[in-house]
């Protein structure tokens, strides 16, 4: 240490209140049962440093950043503000520059992180992605709404998929490629060349494959991170509670009324969300049914239609692109919820018409009556209905 | 005279219209409107006659749920929107 950087030290020391680890410690003991946080802990290391074990709950800033970005990680220039480094001098000179920035109260930890850990106290080693993940979900990384943090919350989401037809194979795709680390796909259908003009995750030579399995291999072959559990059977009142217990939310791609139904009652008792979505012919529409928070499918529709009104199924044709339109926005709710950003489509239906190329939106409301979600509501034990299409 | 917006569901009912033009000062008078012309769309829409709306379908006066507003008292100015939205099957057709 040259003669320069001595004065600038001693004159820091002068400055700059220093704690021991000790103190720091029981400063951050004291706080931790109570709401507000008063003090703050800054690592001012670089990366690689924090990377190998930092103090829990400290906040990173490299000293190389902090004028940059401490005025946005720590807006309020009342609060506490303990600086560490690796050994207490690089702390200091932070300090003395928070006090220039008008920070009131700056306080360096004298010896720093290795002090801190040969002192026996603890400290949490950061999880890291693999270069290759941090290289797949760079652009992810690069939007502050999801970032490490957020992409970390998606490798460990769990999503279900009622259905990988139409809906589904658009919605399980982008989830896959976004890096939702668990996706469940129950189906019990097997590939047909007429599937293939809108249900992506398969191909020709697939024909006659189980389509979870069809699934779970496209889905493989795209992202090795996330893990396809597939369910080979249909939704019924056997497997419903089960199934669904395992997930944080369900994307709906049913083409019945029963099953429906069925998910509807189910989720609510589990508490789970429901991204559903319809198509027909030109138009597609999709909403969040979150419960308690908005209506749910029985808020909307308390019956399905008797058998005569409704849409013969099979005949009722679809653009081939337009449940990929829908699914993908399916999907895109999906990763707002789990990511807890944004508006989600809760209450709200969003309409598409292709052929006018126009969306717009329908206000939705809880019914206070709803069977399934309103007062005195009984989902347990309601009715699901006759498949209309089956039939 | 109102406008009256239909589902896809609905417009074979109505000779393939997605958008119609009905006459009346409530929902109730635009609907009888509607049906004298395209008496299929009754069943869709009240089917059982005499009684409320059916509860597989949505009506909306100006993007509000009729529900919750006066139902089929609802009134309708000549400016306003009426859409009927009934539940939809499809999901993905087998």
């Amino acid at each position: 240490m040259g003669e320069a950087s001595r004065e600038i030290m001693r004159k820091a020391r002068q400055q700059v209140p220093e704690w021991t680890p000790s103190q720091v410690k029981q400063a951050l003991d004291q706080q931790s049962g109570s709401n507000e946080q008063e003090i703050v802990l800054v690592d001012v290391r670089e990366k690689h440093e924090w990377n190998e074990g930092h103090i829990p709950g400290a906040i990173h800033v490299p000293r190389g950043f902090l004028e940059l970005q401490i005025e946005e990680a720590v807006p309020d220039k009342s609060k506490t503000v303990v600086l560490y480094c690796a050994g207490g001098v690089r702390s200091l000179m932070a300090g003395s520059t928070l006090q220039q920035m008008g920070y009131r109260n700056a306080i360096s930890m004298s010896g720093g992180f290795g002090q801190w850990k040969n002192s026996g106290l603890p400290f949490v080693q950061p999880r890291l992605m693999t270069d290759a993940q941090a290289r797949r979900y760079s652009r992810h990384m690069l939007i502050p709404e999801v970032g490490e943090a957020g992409q970390f919350k998606l490798l460990d989401s769990k999503v279900l998929l009622i259905g990988a037809g139409g809906l589904g194979s658009p919605a399980a795709y982008y989830l896959a490629a976004a890096g939702v680390g668990t996706i469940g796909i129950i189906d019990a259908d097997v590939v047909d060349d007429s599937n293939l003009q809108r249900q992506i995750l398969h191909n020709t030579s697939r024909i006659g494959e189980y389509k979870a399995e069809s699934a779970r291999e496209t889905i493989e072959a795209l992202n090795p991170d996330v893990k396809v559990v597939t369910y080979i059977e249909r939704l019924d009142e056997t497997n419903v509670a089960r199934i669904i217990a395992d997930y944080d939310l369900i994307i709906d791609g049913t083409d019945n009324f029963p099953t429906r139904y069925l998910l509807n009652d189910a989720a609510i008792i589990a508490n789970k969300p429901v991204i559903h979505g319809s198509v027909f012919r030109f138009e597609g529409q999709l909403t969040v049914f979150k419960p308690y928070e908005g209506p749910c499918y029985r808020c909307l529709y308390p019956e399905p239609p008797p058998m005569a009104l409704a849409p013969s199924c099979a005949e009722a044709g679809v653009l081939g692109v337009l449940p990929g339109i829908i699914g993908i926005l399916q999907a895109t709710e999906a990763i707002k919820l789990l990511l807890n950003i944004g508006e989600p489509l809760v209450g709200r239906m969003m309409t598409y018409d292709a052929l006018a190329g126009e969306f717009s939106e329908l206000r939705l409301y809880r019914d206070p009556h709803c069977p399934a979600c309103g007062e005195n509501a009984h989902p347990e034990d309601l009715p699901t209905y006759a498949d209309v299409c089956a039939l | 005279m109102a406008t009256v917006r239909l589902a896809p569901v609905l417009r074979s009912s109505a000779g393939g219209s997605k958008q119609v033009s009905a006459q009346g000062s409530t929902l109730s008078e635009v609907l009888a409107d509607l049906y004298e012309r395209y008496p299929a769309l009754r069943e869709q829409i009240q089917a059982d006659s005499g009684e409320g709306l059916s509860r597989f379908i949505n009506v909306y006066v100006n993007d509000q749920d009729v529900r919750f507003l006066q139902g089929l008292d609802t009134a309708v100015g000549p400016n306003d929107t009426v859409i009927l939205l009934p539940a939809m099957a499809g999901g993905h057709q087998e």
